[in-house]
């Protein structure tokens, strides 16, 4: 069966030169769209149609389109990542939108994300609060025997579940509060689950949670709108965790 | 501990044993309360107000619950208006309404308004009872023999003669539970006392904890508005 085809559309997206420029809304009418079609190949139609009209291109990020790189972003119709829960803005179709709907599409607001061109922001304050210590120091040499340390299978598959974060940003651009606290806390509770984290886990959790005040992300007020946003379904749970490991941390100071 | 008061952490967890410390403070001032419609003499009550009043422990926990208030509004204003910053340039549609709760977005305004109704309930109240000399002074009553203040006319007085005031103390009591089904719960999973079993639990006691604050306040000046003392 052929998909529907959607004859006429609205876009009514964020235009913005550059990081410095005042920027603004600009509408777009956009015509027979396939709802077999995604949320970006209906975006890059619309963009053929500007280049063909000898006007600038819309600028936004994408990358693998399959949901595993956290490249892609965008908030659409006042949600992140679109109006489907659980997956990301490149695996959003257009058989979710109506015809002659029209789509607001905006970058990802937040003070520590800010805009670089159209609905680009830059997201290096994410890998800023992973450098402060989202990782392990091991020493090179031969690669050790992956079951050379036995894991218990709950705290395996808890870790599992914090390390499906990609990094996209959802949680902070949702949250009323620009939190970063899912993305903090994800990466936190995925080492400190593990033995291979645990050496590290105190100075990690301080040095990330310091990074991630200093770059402006707000204070987390539990409302669990980042982890109905979350492309992953990352639980807030790992919130109370990076709580533990912070407090823990401070203690022993 | 360097540093612990000014990560966004730290402040949260003050915040949140803040808040714990004034849901305590609540469950004593409901039971206290509950007096008022238990017994329509208004001797129970009148003894309770007259314990609190006069034991020292209550005196001494009387200030550091002041200063616990003073502390959680303003710790909330400094984290709120630090996180309304975090955001220079707002979203122009915004669609909340499946991914979070209202109460759990709203937080401060509830406060505020709850913070109004404080306000006007120590006017009414706890004004004219401290400061007898400046406000309207209490009537005086005896109790098993023993002289005391006659609280029990004071509530029961505002009660029977307004039914504004009745119906204002019934929304604080609202405001007050709507605050507390996301405070409850959320003061405990920022301390870090919370899990995936534990968060359901929270979740639902909170719910249930919400509803007997908002109704055992509520349920006393409408027991005084439908006639029910006399």
């Amino acid at each position: 069966m052929a998909d529907k085809i959607l004859k006429e559309l609205t876009l009514k997206i964020w235009r913005q030169k550059d990081a410095k420029s005042k920027g603004g809304f600009e509408t777009y009418k956009i015509h027979n769209i396939s709802t077999g079609s995604s949320f970006l190949e209906m975006l890059d139609i619309l963009n053929e149609q500007l280049v063909s009209e000898n006007k600038e291109p819309v600028a936004f990020d994408h990358d693998c389109r399959e949901g595993i790189c956290g490249t892609c972003s965008l908030f659409i119709d006042g949600r992140a990542h679109g109006p489907d829960d659980d997956v990301t803005t490149c695996q959003l179709h257009m058989r979710r939108f109506n015809e002659g709907a029209t789509i607001t599409i905006e970058p990802w607001r937040c003070g520590a994300f800010p805009v670089i061109k159209d609905l680009i922001v830059d997201r290096g304050a994410y890998e800023k609060i992973l450098q402060a210590g989202g990782y392990v120091s091991v020493n090179t040499g031969g690669v050790p025997d992956g079951n050379a340390i036995p894991i218990a299978k709950p705290a395996a598959d808890e870790a599992m579940d914090a390390a499906a974060c990609i990094g996209c940003g959802a949680c902070a651009a949702t949250c009323k509060n620009s939190s970063a606290m899912l993305f903090v806390a994800a990466k936190v509770s995925q080492l400190a689950l593990l033995p291979q984290g645990k050496i590290e886990a105190a100075r990690r959790a301080k040095a990330m949670v310091a990074k991630m005040d200093e770059l402006g992300f707000g204070n987390c007020t539990n409302t669990g709108a980042c982890e109905s946003e979350c492309p992953k379904s990352i639980s807030i749970e790992h919130i109370a965790r990076l709580n533990r490991e912070f407090l823990k941390a401070k203690l022993k100071d | 501990m360097s540093n612990f008061l000014t990560s966004s952490i730290g402040k949260k967890m003050l915040l949140s044993i803040s808040g714990l410390f004034l849901i305590a403070f609540l469950c004593v001032h409901l039971a206290l309360n509950l007096l008022l419609i238990v017994d329509n003499s208004g001797d129970l009550f009148n003894i309770g107000a007259h314990f609190m009043a006069t034991n020292p422990i209550i005196k001494i926990v009387e200030p550091i619950l002041a200063i616990g208030f003073i502390f959680h509004i303003v710790l909330a204003s400094i984290l709120t208006l630090q996180n309304r910053s975090a955001r220079p340039i707002k979203y122009d549609r915004r669609n909340q309404a499946g991914n979070c709760t209202w109460s759990s977005r709203n937080m401060y305004i509830l406060g505020g308004l709850v913070l109004i109704f404080l306000a006007i309930h120590l006017w009414n109240f706890w004004w004219n009872i401290k400061f007898p000399s400046l406000g309207t002074p209490l009537a005086e009553t005896t109790v098993d023999g023993v002289a005391m203040e006659n609280t029990y006319a004071l509530v029961s007085g505002l009660f029977k003669s307004s039914v504004i005031y009745c119906l204002l103390y019934i929304l604080g009591g609202i405001f007050l539970g709507l605050h507390l089904t996301h405070g409850f719960w959320s003061a405990f999973q920022s301390i870090g006392f919370s899990n995936q079993i534990w968060r359901k639990r929270l979740e639902c006691v909170a719910k249930i904890f919400a509803f007997i604050i908002a109704a055992g306040f509520s349920i006393i000046p409408l027991y005084f508005m439908l006639g029910l003392a006399n």
